[in-house]
């Protein structure tokens, strides 16, 4: 089937079947590598966007509910060579180790920016479940105090 | 004369035995239909505890209490998963409007239907009934007088019971509960969907009685 969607501001039309995982529409049809497949069960995180501005796991997220959506991920977070606050936050902290599930937390954290600008821990451990196999969990959270502080700042 | 003293004991003893019971079913026939009325029920309130309506009763809890409901009627604010009901994974929370945190929201992973890829179960409106609507830990009477009271069935009358037991794609989908992550198909409640739909309809015509513990 057709799907048709707007990835990272680009109008994209793509042929596949609807029950596709959007996140192989992603990496193999729209060669948009910086999301990650992790455990394909929903489970970890490494897969995170945002549709219509809310954190979705593309693993399991059939590409046909696409359809008329606003789909973001990694590559497009950024306004052009401007950082996002949370990318921005990430490098001042340096957070990733090994960095394989690091865009999944990326998304997770900007989503949870929108919808709470200055999160408590609490409001941190509530919303981002993603994993970490190199445990940077306590690097993370500083950087999410952190990007909450910059985004503050700049608006 | 002790004889016939014994006997007319036993003769008003019986008496005062049916009047009671007779009282008993009046007030119940009276409550039932005062109660369909206060719903603004167009079922009829027959009031006729039968034991098909029993019957009806026993089918039709026999699947509200099962985990593909109870699961997400839990008592605390994290739901439940899984064939042993165990707390959902993630730290996954209830969130004010019961649709999770602000992002890590039900459909972060739940979409409007199952996924068989990743194993991540899925219906229109995933989400955790009210905390009102508890039903984790209720014996199956308890849910039953919950779920008829308005106070805590989100102000529904008994035609709109009827309606959410038998037509709410959430509900339903407990018959088509999709594969889990391993690839295992989920349980399914106890009695096929027709005929759990057919009790449901069955025991609210018969007046929706809630028999005794």
């Amino acid at each position: 089937m057709k799907i048709s969607f707007t990835i990272n501001g680009q109008p994209k039309t793509v042929e596949t079947d609807g029950n596709t995982p959007l996140l192989w529409v992603i990496r193999d049809v729209l060669d948009l590598k910086g999301t990650k497949f992790g455990c394909g069960k929903a489970a970890c995180g490494a897969c995170t966007i945002h549709v219509d501005g809310n954190a979705v796991r593309s693993c399991s997220y059939a590409a046909k509910f696409a359809e008329g959506k606003n789909v973001t991920t990694i590559e497009g977070l950024s306004d052009g060579e401007q950082l996002h606050p949370v990318q921005q936050a990430w490098v001042e902290e340096i957070v990733p180790q090994c960095g394989y599930c690091q865009p999944g937390f990326i998304m997770a954290t900007a989503a949870l920016l929108n919808k709470t600008p200055n999160p408590s821990d609490d409001d941190i451990d509530k919303n981002i479940v993603n994993i970490c196999r190199c445990a940077t969990y306590y690097r993370m959270r500083k950087a999410i105090h952190r990007a909450a502080e910059i985004q503050s700042n700049n608006s | 004369m002790r004889k016939s003293n014994l006997r007319f004991g036993i003769i008003l003893s019986l008496i005062a035995s049916v009047s009671i019971l007779l009282a008993h079913n009046f007030t119940d026939f009276k409550t039932t239909n005062k109660k369909a009325k206060e719903s603004g029920s167009i079922i009829s309130a027959k009031a006729n505890i039968t034991d098909t309506s029993s019957e009806a009763f026993d089918k039709m809890m026999s699947v509200l209490t099962h985990k593909r409901c109870v699961n997400c009627h839990p008592s605390g604010d994290r739901p439940r998963q899984g064939e042993d009901s165990h707390i959902h994974r993630f730290e996954v929370q209830r969130g004010a409007d019961n649709h999770g945190t602000p992002a890590l929201r039900c459909n972060t992973c739940h979409q409007n239907e199952n996924n068989n890829y990743s194993g991540v179960p899925g219906a229109p409106d995933w989400a955790l009934a009210p905390i009102e609507m508890a039903w984790e830990g209720l014996s199956r009477v308890e849910i039953a007088r919950s779920m008829l009271n308005p106070a805590s069935n989100g102000g529904r009358n008994l035609e709109q019971i009827v309606e959410h037991l038998t037509e709410h794609e959430l509900v339903l989908w407990a018959w088509e509960p999709g594969v889990d992550s391993e690839g295992n198909p989920r349980e399914k409640p106890p009695v096929p969907k027709e005929e759990y739909i057919a009790a449901v309809k069955e025991w609210a015509e018969a007046g929706a009685h809630i028999p005794e513990e």
